[in-house]
C-alpha cells in the first residue's frame, strides 16, 4: 500500500498561525527600532572593542561618524535597516544550510549503503526542494544589500594613497570581489540543486519501475554530491560567513559551519520522523530507527562542539591579535556575551546530557525536545557568526530576528511538507526495505 | 545464580534454532540457567529475557570521577599550588584545562567501566571458565539446564529441550555424553 503524507489543514493552521506570530514579531521589532529603542547598551560597554565601536552612539550619530573616520574605521552611521538585511541574511544562509544537509543526510546513507534509513530516506530528500528558493532569496540579498553586510564590498578601501585604503583586503582582492563572489554563490546553489534534482529524480523513478539499478545510480549520485558538498560547503561558508569579517580567518571555520548545518538538518530530520510517526505515518518504522536518529543528534552535537572548541582554544591559546579580535567582539561586545554561553550551554550541554541515555533516544517525548532546542540552538551560532560582524555593538536578538525565523521556518516547512506530499511518503521499490524492517539494535 | 550440580546440556547447531528454542524452552515454564553460543547471538538476551546492563550508568559515573579529577587537580596545581603564568592568561585559565579534562574523563570512564565489567562477570585471575562442553567453543550453542531449579522431572525437561530443536540432549551426571565425540573436538 502505497503511503502517501496528506498536507492537511490541520497542519496548516499552526504553520500558518507561526507565520503571523512571526510576522507580529517583526512589525514589533521594526517598529521598536525605528523609535530606537533595545540597541543602546552598546554604547554603555566599557569592555567593547575600539572596532569601529563608536558607529554605536546612534544618539550622537553625527558625531559619531567623524569620529569613526578619524579613528580610522569606515563604516557608514548605523541604520535600523542594516538589522533587517543582517536578519535575512542569517535566516537565508541557516535555512539553505539545513536544505544542504539535508541532501547530505540521504547522499551519506547511499554512499555508507545504509540499510536501516530506507523508510525515512524521504524525508531529507524532500527538505532539498528549498535549495534554489533559499539560494534565490540570499543571491537576491547579496546582490542588492552587499555594502550593508560585506565590509570587504566597498570601493574606498581599494583605492591607493587614500585614508580609506586596506592593504590587506586589497590583498583579497583576487577571491573577494563582488563579481566573482556573485558567481561562485550562483554555482554553489545551482550545482547543490540539480544533484538534488538527479537524487530525486532518480529516487522516484525506483518507484516507478523497480531495480537495484537506481539503487546502484544513487550511490554513484550520493558519492558526487558528497565531495561537492564537502569543497562547496567549506568555501560557502568562507565567502558567506567568515568574509563578513574579512580581516580575521580561520582554517577549520568551514568543518565548523558545516558541522552546525548537519548537526541542524539532523534535528529537523529527527524531529520530523518522530511527529510523522506519532501521527500514524511510517509504519516501517519503530523506535530503533529513532534510536538511530536520536543517536546523529547526540554525536553530532558532540563532534560540532569539538569543532567549535577547537577553534576557540587554538585561537585564545596563540593568543594573536588579528585572530582573537573575533571573540573579543563575541565576548566582550555586551549584547553577545550572554549569548556566546547560552550557544554552549544549549548545543553542548543540554543534548550532551539529556540525550545521553537509551531511552531518551527511543521516545519521542525527549526527543521533541531536544531536537527543537539544538535547531534554536544552532540558529543562535549563526547569530554569532553573523551579527557581531555587521551590526558591531548594534545587535543582540531583537524581535525582528524571532520574526524571521519563523516567516524561515515556516517557508521552509511549508515547502518541505508540500512537496513530501507530492510522492510516496515511503519508497516503494527500495532494496533495503526488507532490510529496514528488520531493523534491531 | 551459582553454578548447577546436576544439569541438563541441550547442544543447538543453528543461532536462529536456538533463539526460537530458548523461547520455547521459557514458554514450557522451565529455567535456564544460561546458554553458551561461540559467537554473539543478536536478541539472545532479550529471548532469555535478561534485564538491561546497568554498566553505562557505572560509565558515567566513573567520566564524572575523571572530570572532576582532572579539574581539581589542575586548580590545585596551576592555581595554587604552583602558580605561573603562561601565554599571558589566567593562572586557572579554564579553557586551557578542557583537553586534560577530557582525556581523564575518557580514561577514567574506559577503564572504570571495563573494571566494572570485570567484576560484574567474575573475570578475574585463576577464574575457571564454565565450560560444558568443549564444542561450545567451537561451532555449537549450549544451553544449561539446571535440574535443581525446575519443577520438572528429567524425562519431562529433556522432552522440552529436543522438542525446542536441540540436536542432543546430555547429563554429564548420568554418563549420557558424548565423551568420544568431545575428545574429537577437543584436539
Amino acid at each position: 500500500m502505497t503511503e502517501t503524507f496528506d498536507f492537511s489543514a490541520a497542519v496548516k493552521k499552526p504553520l500558518i498561525m507561526a507565520a503571523i506570530a512571526g510576522l507580529v514579531c517583526l512589525i514589533i521589532g521594526v517598529a521598536s527600532s525605528v523609535m530606537g529603542g533595545g540597541h543602546h547598551e552598546a554604547a554603555h560597554d566599557d569592555h567593547a572593542p575600539k572596532v569601529e565601536q563608536a558607529a554605536g552612539h546612534d544618539a550622537h550619530a553625527e558625531a559619531a561618524h567623524g569620529d569613526a573616520h578619524a579613528a580610522g574605521g569606515h563604516h557608514e552611521e548605523f541604520s535600523w535597516t542594516k538589522r533587517v538585511w543582517t536578519s535575512l541574511w542569517h535566516n537565508g544562509v541557516f535555512f539553505l544550510g539545513i536544505a544542504a544537509a539535508g541532501i547530505l543526510f540521504f547522499a551519506v546513507q547511499y554512499a555508507a549503503q545504509a540499510g536501516w534509513s530506507a523508510p525515512v530516506q524521504r524525508i531529507p530528500l524532500a527538505m532539498g526542494n528549498w535549495l534554489p528558493i533559499g539560494g534565490g532569496i540570499i543571491i537576491v540579498l547579496f546582490t542588492v544589500f552587499n555594502h550593508d553586510l560585506f565590509h570587504w564590498t566597498h570601493d574606498y578601501l581599494y583605492e591607493k594613497g587614500t585614508p580609506t585604503y586596506d592593504a590587506i583586503l586589497d590583498g583579497k582582492k583576487s577571491f573577494l570581489n563582488v563579481p566573482f563572489f556573485i558567481g561562485r554563490m550562483v554555482a554553489y546553489v545551482a550545482l547543490w540543486t540539480v544533484m538534488f534534482f538527479q537524487l530525486k529524480k532518480n529516487a522516484l523513478a525506483e518507484d516507478e519501475n523497480g531495480g537495484d539499478q537506481y539503487w546502484f545510480k544513487g550511490r554513484k549520485l550520493s558519492a558526487i554530491y558528497i565531495i561537492l558538498f564537502a569543497v562547496t560547503g567549506v568555501t560557502a561558508s568562507w565567502d558567506w560567513l567568515m568574509s563578513i569579517d574579512p580581516h580575521w580567518f580561520s582554517t577549520l571555520y568551514g568543518w565548523y559551519v558545516i558541522a552546525s548545518w548537519w548537526v541542524t538538518g539532523l534535528a529537523f530530520i529527527c524531529m520530523t520522523v518522530v511527529l510523522l510517526k506519532e501521527n500514524g505515518y511510517l509504519k516501517e518504522v519503530n523506535a530503533n530507527h529513532i534510536h538511530d536518529l536520536g543517536k546523529y543528534v547526540f554525536a553530532f552535537s558532540v563532534f560540532w562542539t569539538y569543532l567549535w572548541f577547537s577553534q576557540f582554544l587554538l585561537i585564545y591559546y596563540a593568543n594573536i591579535p588579528e585572530e582573537t579580535i573575533y571573540f573579543v567582539e563575541r565576548l566582550q561586545t555586551g549584547p553577545y556575551k550572554a549569548l556566546f554561553f547560552i550557544n554552549i550551554l544549549i548545543n553542548f550541554i543540554f543534548p550532551f546530557l539529556f540525550l545521553m541515555t537509551r531511552d531518551s533516544k527511543r521516545h519521542g517525548i525527549f526527543l521533541k525536545i531536544a531536537c527543537p532546542a539544538v535547531i534554536f540552538g544552532h540558529w543562535i551560532d549563526f547569530y554569532l557568526m553573523v551579527a557581531p560582524g555587521i551590526l558591531k555593538g548594534n545587535g543582540g536578538l531583537t524581535f525582528i530576528d524571532l520574526g524571521f525565523f519563523l516567516i524561515f521556518g515556516v517557508a521552509f516547512i511549508w515547502v518541505f511538507l508540500t512537496n513530501l506530499a507530492k510522492s510516496p511518503l515511503v519508497a516503494l521499490n527500495h532494496p533495503m526495505m526488507e532490510e529496514a524492517k528488520h531493523h534491531h539494535i | 545464580m551459582s553454578k548447577p550440580n546436576n544439569y541438563l546440556i541441550g547442544i543447538f547447531d543453528d543461532e536462529d534454532v536456538l533463539l526460537s528454542g530458548v523461547k520455547k524452552v521459557r514458554d514450557a515454564g522451565a529455567n535456564i540457567y544460561e546458554v553458551f553460543t561461540p559467537f554473539p547471538v543478536h536478541g539472545l538476551e532479550h529471548a532469555l529475557g535478561y534485564k538491561r546492563s546497568k554498566l553505562p550508568v557505572a560509565a558515567f559515573l566513573f567520566g564524572m570521577c575523571g572530570t572532576m579529577l582532572a579539574l581539581l587537580m589542575m586548580t590545585y596545581m596551576m592555581g595554587i599550588d604552583w602558580p605561573m603564568i603562561i601565554g599571558g592568561k589566567d593562572f586557572i585559565a579554564v579553557p586551557d584545562f578542557i583537553p586534560v579534562t577530557f582525556e581523564l574523563t575518557v580514561l577514567l570512564s574506559a577503564f572504570g567501566m571495563v573494571g566494572t565489567f570485570f567484576v560484574m562477570v567474575g573475570l578475574k585471575p585463576y577464574a575457571t571458565p564454565e565450560v560444558y562442553d568443549v564444542r561450545q567453543t567451537d561451532d555449537k550453542h549450549v544451553m544449561i539446564v539446571d535440574l535443581d531449579k525446575n519443577k520438572f522431572d528429567e524425562e519431562t525437561l529433556r522432552a522440552i529441550i529436543r522438542d525446542a530443536g536441540a540436536s542432543e540432549v546430555n547429563n554429564p551426571n548420568s554418563g549420557l555424553t558424548n565423551e568420544k565425540e568431545q575428545e574429537e573436538y577437543a584436539v
